[in-house]
């Protein structure tokens, strides 16, 4: 049985060196969803983890409790509750997004942010507070002591996009869901894995496989090359 | 606190490259003059591959865009139901008729045909090899009651699940009945899925004959294959009927209704037809779907029609006149 698996992997790592058009453009495909997902997410998580991190309110705790705890939402969950939303039937259905890489941007977004948000925020807090009460004797104004806070905690915020865009790339149930996994148009990686597993075509789903992992840790390692140089 | 900056905007950099690049992308997909047609799809025509085939054929000829939703009938139905979709390719001859009757397709069209078979374990421990099928199930279940035997049931609402359960109901059995059983599985996934279950449980299991020729290893073990072989497809009821339906456009705004009527028009053409016939051909010896246009029009295996018209037509026709909407050439 093991000779089988080592053989599937084989033909799967042949395909991959052979540059097969379909396998590009899925990949190609994964990432720019997935890399314009994370940066919509940044575009609004980052300034909500700054707030959570840096400022103190009533009901804060209750909102990074809340963030903290939608981590784990199940992305089917979310697919099914963004598929209502979307459906022609459903509240949002004249934005026809519903089976486009539009759609599952939006959706693999919220997926994420509290992703984005928890990770700021647990970066900037994680801070040493000397920094801050540093500043403000030398006689920084609290801004500018902010500023110096959140240079100290600019690795978190890189480990923050690169968490959520690896959650992005790596979920099924919205692309799935949302996408509806159209040839050509909504296919990505995971749910290609996914029909062709169903298929029985698992060479090429361990070819996608292996991409996906090779995605994912390039993107991770490379976050720890640049924290390392910093340190 | 430079490099800081450095990789901040580094960054910054990277991210509205990708956004740009990922807008010109989608704005390229978006300005296609090219109509789309939303198909929800029963998984068996998708999963064999059949339709990337039709789908290359089809594009090559008119301007639209297929977008085939593969999921079971019952899901199909919903989608339909939503007006997520312009129209249905579905195999439950009774689900379409209420999808009918409640008003929501119009112009249904029958395909192809082909039949379903009862796989199981190569040893055969229940002997159900070649029996006609009511008789296996019947045996099936006492080896089951007897700890001899398992069953896998799709569980999923798709059409070969409700096929099951009608198969149940002939032989004599409660579906629901049966599914609190220890020997009776219920898998609640794909029909790829299922026979991945029956084969490791050397159980038993209701496949239609498409997807078990993909999933089957040919006696090579295979990861992902599966070593089940085919022990019953001989007998009227295993009879599995395809068809087209059109979403009913006033139902909802904006479904391609026209699209959905070329398509139909294009799948029931000579070209259409001949294509389901040669697929699979090639790679399994034999086809997977068989046409079914010509065999009712020109009636020319009289058993076989009278089979199918009993069991697929809906009040003794392929489509009811008032469901044809202005289409009467689809049926002549």
């Amino acid at each position: 049985m093991v000779s089988e698996i080592i053989e599937g992997l084989i033909e799967a790592l042949k395909l991959i060196f052979s540059g097969d058009p379909t396998i590009v453009e899925i990949t190609t495909r994964s990432i720019l969803i997935s890399g314009t997902a994370t940066f919509l997410s940044a575009l609004w998580g980052v300034p909500i983890g700054m707030i959570l991190g840096l400022k103190k309110f009533r009901g804060k705790t209750v909102l990074k409790s809340l963030f903290n705890a939608l981590l784990g939402i199940p992305t089917v969950a979310l697919g099914l509750i963004l598929y209502l939303f979307f459906s022609r039937s459903g509240p949002l259905g004249f934005l026809q997004i519903l089976y486009t890489p539009v759609g599952i941007v939006i959706g693999q977004a919220i997926l994420i942010t509290p992703i984005t948000v928890s990770f700021v925020t647990s970066a900037i807090e994680s801070v040493d507070p000397e920094i801050r009460d540093l500043a403000r004797t030398l006689g920084a104004s609290e801004t500018q002591a902010s500023v110096a806070v959140l240079g100290e905690s600019s690795s978190g915020f890189l480990l923050a996009i690169i968490a959520s865009f690896n959650r992005a790339i790596a979920e099924l149930g919205i692309a799935l869901m949302i996408g509806g996994n159209i040839r050509g148009i909504t296919r990505v990686l995971t749910t290609t894995i996914a029909l062709e597993t169903t298929r029985g075509e698992v060479v090429l789903a361990i070819a996608l496989a292996i991409i996906l992992l090779v995605i994912v840790s390039v993107v991770s390692l490379s976050i720890n090359l640049i924290q390392r140089r910093k340190a | 606190m430079k490099k800081n900056t450095m990789i901040w905007a580094s960054i910054v950099i990277i991210a509205i490259v990708i956004s740009i690049l990922a807008t010109a992308y989608y704005t390229g997909a978006f300005t296609s003059k090219r109509s789309k047609l939303v198909i929800s799809t029963t998984t068996s025509l998708f999963d064999t591959g059949l339709l990337d085939e039709i789908e290359d054929r089809f594009e090559a000829k008119y301007p639209f865009d297929l977008y085939f939703i593969s999921v079971g009938t019952g899901l199909a139905i919903q989608h339909a139901k939503r007006g997520d979709a312009d129209m249905l390719l579905v195999h439950d001859p009774r689900a379409e008729s209420t999808f009918l009757a409640d008003g929501y397709g119009l112009c249904r069209k029958i395909i192809a045909y082909n039949f379903y078979v009862i796989v199981g374990p190569e040893d055969d421990p229940v002997g159900i090899k070649n029996l006609p099928p009511l008789e296996a199930l019947t045996m099936i279940v006492e080896a089951g009651r007897n700890g001899e035997a398992k069953w896998v049931s799709r569980g999923d609402g798709s059409g070969t699940h409700s096929k099951e359960k009608s198969l149940w109901a002939m032989a004599g059995f409660d579906s629901n009945v049966l599914r609190d059983e220890g020997w009776y599985i219920e898998a609640g996934t794909s029909m790829g899925g299922t026979l991945g279950i029956a084969n490791n449980y050397s159980a038993y299991t209701l496949t239609d004959l498409g997807t078990y020729l993909a999933y089957y290893n040919y006696g090579v073990p295979t990861p992902g294959k599966i070593s089940l072989i085919v022990l019953v497809d001989q007998g009227q009821e295993l009879l599995n009927v395809y068809s087209a339906i059109a979403v009913n456009p006033s139902v909802y705004e904006g479904l391609n209704f026209d699209g959905a009527i070329t398509f139909i028009k294009f799948l029931i053409s000579d070209e259409g037809q001949s294509v389901i016939e040669e697929y699979g051909k090639e790679d399994y010896g034999q086809s997977l779907f068989l046409p079914a246009v010509e065999l009712l029009k020109e009636n020319t295996d009289p058993t076989l029609v009278s089979l199918i018209k009993d069991y697929a037509y809906i009040d003794g026709e392929e489509c009811p006149p008032e469901y044809q909407n202005g289409h009467p050439e689809l049926y002549s």
